[in-house]
């Protein structure tokens, strides 16, 4: 691993990304959407474990949605010269760093277009900086898991439909730690009770970073 | 016998595993008493017991606070029923009592009021330790299901292991690129996806008779759903990919990925978020330890597992054989 490599591949997406705003508009409208069409469904206030639950799936899907571009912008030529420069791992990792950041961003201004529409009833009892590190770590949680996912599935030339069919599954285990903990820090509980679920998603994270570190160079190679 | 002697064992373990299984009869129980509460004066009890062999000489008694009280009659109706009658003394020591049949106790206790000091000395004495066979314990609730422990748990650790046997492919397929190793690969899974899917069914019948429902929302289940489901996901991408060595690479890396996750998801996952399962072995409910006190299950209970472990390899190597067979036909 050479970080100022890893560091100039980070910046080469961040351009590239500045690049197609166009993408960054679809992705917000995306969220917004969602939220709203929650909105006219539900209308009315919901209980706190209805709301957080149905945050969460309207994040999950907005990550599906923004990650599965994340390895089908290069067309074959572009990827294999970008290959030929840097060591995959480098890539993968870069690649890894920048959705963790792209989901941040997009975790928060899902929570804050949430709050807006769906109104902040549930977060009366919050500990809310406790539930924003549980978004946030969330976002960064599916980005985790979802990279090395995007990759294959856009190895496999087949798009979001695989994508969501490989990544489901996987995602699970991350989606119900980060619910729970959510929940809990809506409940406005002690820091002390929610660490053991602060510390499995950083755990799970660091896990599956590793495993898409260790794997990807077997992925870009024909 | 080289290269063959773990298929015979798989079969010997099988049908002496099997065999037990079915054939090796439950300890006998009382399974209800007809009054949930003493009083002094007059009582009768009418006990119903699960493979008993009552008769008039029955010994039927009242255990309270390390006091017994004998019934002053038994009168047997059949071989499970039974008529006890009692002349139940003011004063007992413990508002619970528990009856004792034929050296077998109901494990609920009867209520019991008008407590004192204990009751005057009556000859009533500790009723003798029932004499040992090789039974299976009989437990309320689980009652003869408990012999779905000799079915529906080994077919999870086959799976489990079948899958590891994949994964180890998997890892040699990336370090070989060779097409055999991913179709070795590949077969496991199917089979472990047949374990997998048995594994449910006996699950589901097992949660029917003794939660009342074939599926509960619960850690251990939802980790059994998301294997069946990460598998299904690899033979969907295995069948997305035409290119024989692309779709190796490609299924063997997300087979490798799912595994540890799911490893993670089945074994670390339930430890945090321990307070909520039915499932024995979960959230501090008791498990298999408990269960079996004087180790008769583990005795039927490991040779099923190692057998069908066995079983499961030699099925992955048969299909891996007629997986390769279609391929030399398809040339």
């Amino acid at each position: 691993m050479n970080p100022r490599e890893v560091a100039h591949l980070f910046q080469l997406e961040v351009a590239l990304d500045l690049r197609q705003r166009a993408a960054w508009g679809g992705m917000l409208l995306y969220v917004v959407s969602a939220v709203y069409v929650a909105y006219l469904a539900v209308r009315g206030t919901l209980g706190t474990a209805t709301w957080n639950a149905l945050f969460w799936i309207i994040l999950l899907f907005a990550a599906f949605n923004a990650l599965a571009r994340s390895f089908q912008r290069e067309d074959g030529g572009r990827q294999l010269y970008l290959y030929t420069l840097a060591h995959p791992r480098n890539v993968v990792l870069a690649r890894a760093l920048y959705n963790a950041a792209t989901m941040v961003v997009l975790s928060l201004l899902s929570l804050l277009c949430y709050v807006l529409f769906m109104g902040s009833g549930a977060m009366a009892k919050a500990d809310l900086a406790q539930f924003v590190l549980a978004v946030v770590l969330g976002g960064i949680g599916f980005a985790a898991v979802l990279t090395l996912i995007a990759a294959i599935a856009a190895r496999a030339g087949n798009g979001i439909g695989l994508m969501a069919i490989l990544g489901f599954p996987i995602v699970l285990p991350m989606l119900l730690l980060v619910m729970r903990t959510s929940k809990l820090a809506l409940d406005g509980v002690a820091f002390s009770v929610n660490a053991t679920y602060f510390g499995g998603i950083v755990l799970l994270d660091v896990i599956t970073v590793t495993l898409a570190w260790l794997l990807f160079p077997y992925l870009w190679r024909d | 016998m080289k290269g063959w002697w773990w298929k015979v064992l798989a079969v010997v373990l099988l049908l002496i595993a099997s065999i037990a299984a079915l054939r090796v009869p439950l300890a006998p129980g009382i399974l209800n008493v007809s009054k949930l509460s003493l009083s002094p004066g007059p009582a009768e009890l009418v006990i119903t017991g699960y493979s008993t062999r009552f008769d008039d000489a029955t010994q039927v008694l009242i255990a309270n606070g390390g006091q017994y009280l004998c019934a002053s009659r038994t009168k047997a109706i059949d071989a499970t029923h039974l008529n006890a009658y009692f002349e139940v003394p003011a004063g007992m020591r413990d508002d619970s009592s528990y009856v004792i049949a034929d050296g077998m106790a109901f494990d609920t206790p009867l209520y019991t009021d008008s407590l004192g000091s204990g009751m005057a000395d009556n000859g009533c004495a500790a009723p003798a330790p029932r004499t040992k066979a090789f039974l299976f314990p009989n437990l309320n609730r689980l009652d003869e299901s408990i012999r779905n422990l000799f079915f529906h748990v080994p077919m999870w650790f086959a799976m489990i292991a079948l899958m590891g046997i994949s994964v180890y492919h998997s890892i040699r397929t990336l370090a070989s690129n060779s097409l055999e190793q991913d179709r070795k690969a590949a077969s496991a899974v199917h089979v472990g996806l047949v374990f997998c899917a048995l594994g449910l069914v006996t699950g589901a019948l097992w949660a029917r008779s003794t939660w009342g429902d074939f599926w509960t929302s619960d850690v251990k289940l939802n980790g059994a759903a998301v294997t069946a489901l990460i598998y299904l996901a690899y033979l969907v991408l295995r069948g997305s990919i035409a290119d024989p060595y692309k779709r190796a690479r490609l299924a063997g890396i997300y087979n490798i990925f799912a595994f540890v996750l799911l490893v993670l998801f089945l074994f670390v996952v339930p430890r945090l978020n321990a307070v909520d399962s039915l499932h024995p072995g979960n959230g501090g409910n008791s498990g298999f330890n408990d269960l079996d006190l004087d180790n008769r299950l583990r005795v039927v209970f490991y040779p099923a597992v190692l057998g069908w472990i066995l079983l499961g390899a030699w099925m992955c190597e048969l299909r891996d054989r007629a997986a390769r067979a279609a391929e030399h036909l398809d040339r």
